[in-house]
């Protein structure tokens, strides 16, 4: 199941991959810490962010901020999807995908028996985890434009449950994606490897 | 049926107003921005210019003025709902606490009209009933993301500015208020069919909580943007600001 490519000294992840990937982790950075704090402003449940945690130092700083980083997530994403879809990356690294081979790799994970000889190659729940974040930023930009501008996208708005049900939806989606975030940072640090290979290429 | 406004959530409130009002030092902002410094190293850019920072955020910001006027379309209303989804008791929000909310004195009250209108006389609260009136159930929505919905009843603003002849192709139309509270908008956004000069909630008149005697309603912009005991309101093509847009928050303010 392993690329045939011999393991040369070819980039693992060709430049295109690596600048997006560290731009989209800026603008998520961005996005996140001062979502909390227009979250703080007027929380859903009964928690809110430390402030120390947050970007932006009052509401309106921190909605300055989130609505500047939503150009570079969004035009970043575009490029990302764009240039995955024209090179084919897409069908090569993240299919095929099944249930049945997402499990098998988690539980040989989980004994920690999932090589990851080959960093060229995904296994089945590194495929499912970066469509899956591919996924919930779509759902992220989607609900966040239906906060930003609900009588501007009726039909978004009505997709989504109407404004108040988008605000969970932004809510949760962030949640995921801090928490794949979480556990991504903990996979590289376990595979230091892998880190290398998105700076550098190789 | 939404939950209405709790106590937490008017504290909330109450303490971002508070936030804002300390504003004059808003550069504190920055100063708490650069205490991420992960973003700091990240960023490339020297955060420690604040200045810097803050004029690039700015420009964002009026970028997105014109992405949202672009985005704008006259024609599309807002939604509405039946009455029995008005939210009740409606929030009370403003800069200042309930206590402080100006008591507006009806009978001497006058409207004044200035900058780019032919009729500049000053109207009485009778002569604003007497004018057409519509009513809508609509959801506001504030900046900080809660919403409530509503009931507003008043003149179409759109039939007021043409009745005064205001001059509708300048750019903003502003507004100064018994609270001292100040705000403009687009024209475009003040000729909308659902742009209200707001005289009733619910059924009766304005009551001073709500903006006595008259509030600017627009279901397609955020609550900071719909002024409440509105004293004047001029015409101009140079941009007027407003409280809060002064400080750092949006200006187009758009839904």
């Amino acid at each position: 199941m392993t690329d045939t490519k011999p393991a040369s000294r070819d980039a693992i992840h060709p430049l295109w991959l690596r600048l997006t990937h560290w731009i989209n982790a800026l603008a998520v950075l961005i996005m996140v810490t001062s979502g909390w704090r227009i979250y703080n402003a007027s929380p859903l449940f009964d928690f809110r962010f430390a402030d120390d945690l947050t970007l932006g130092g009052w509401l309106a700083g921190a909605i300055q901020w989130h609505f500047a980083a939503m150009w570079l997530l969004a035009a970043n994403g575009v490029v990302y999807l764009l240039l995955n879809v024209v090179s084919g990356r897409l069908w090569h690294k993240f299919l095929p995908l099944s249930p049945r081979a997402i499990f098998a790799d988690l539980v040989a994970a989980l004994h920690g028996r999932l090589s990851h000889a080959d960093p060229r190659h995904y296994n089945s729940v590194q495929r499912a985890a970066y469509l899956f974040v591919v996924l919930d930023i779509l759902l992220l930009v989607l609900s966040g434009l239906v906060l930003w501008k609900s009588v501007q996208f009726p039909l978004l708005r009505v997709l989504l449950g109407g404004y108040e049900t988008a605000r969970y939806l932004h809510f949760f989606a962030m949640a995921a994606l801090v928490s794949f975030v979480a556990v991504h940072l903990v996979m590289a640090a376990l595979v230091p490897r892998t880190l290398l290979a998105m700076i550098r290429g190789r | 049926m939404r939950r209405s406004l709790s106590h937490h959530d008017r504290d909330t409130i109450a303490e971002e107003v508070m936030g804002g009002l300390e504003a004059p030092t808003r550069r504190l902002f920055l100063t708490r921005t650069l205490s991420l410094g992960g973003l700091a190293l990240l960023t490339g850019c020297d955060l420690t210019d604040s200045q810097g920072v803050e004029t690039a955020l700015q420009r964002i910001s009026s970028f997105n003025d014109g992405v949202q006027a672009w985005l704008f379309d006259p024609d599309r209303l807002a939604p509405t709902y039946p009455e029995s989804m008005i939210t009740r008791p409606f929030p009370f929000n403003a800069y200042y606490g309930e206590d402080r909310v100006p008591q507006v004195d009806g009978e001497s009250f006058r409207l004044e009209f200035s900058g780019l209108v032919a009729d500049k006389h000053a109207w009485s609260l009778a002569e604003l009933d007497s004018l057409p009136q519509t009513d809508q159930v609509t959801r506001h929505i504030c900046v900080e993301g809660w919403s409530a919905i509503g009931k507003w009843g008043g003149v179409p603003f759109s039939l007021f500015l043409r009745r005064v002849g205001a001059d509708l192709t300048a750019k903003y139309v502003g507004f100064k208020c018994a609270d001292d509270y100040y705000t403009s908008i687009d024209m475009p956004t003040a000729l909308h069919p659902q742009t209200l000069l707001a005289l009733t909630y619910d059924g009766q008149r304005l009551p001073p909580r709500y903006g006595f005697p008259m509030k600017l309603r627009m279901p397609t912009k955020l609550g900071y943007k719909n002024p409440k005991h509105i004293q004047a309101i001029f015409v101009t093509n140079n941009y007027p600001g407003g409280y809060w847009e002064d400080q750092g928050y949006n200006w187009f303010g758009g839904s």
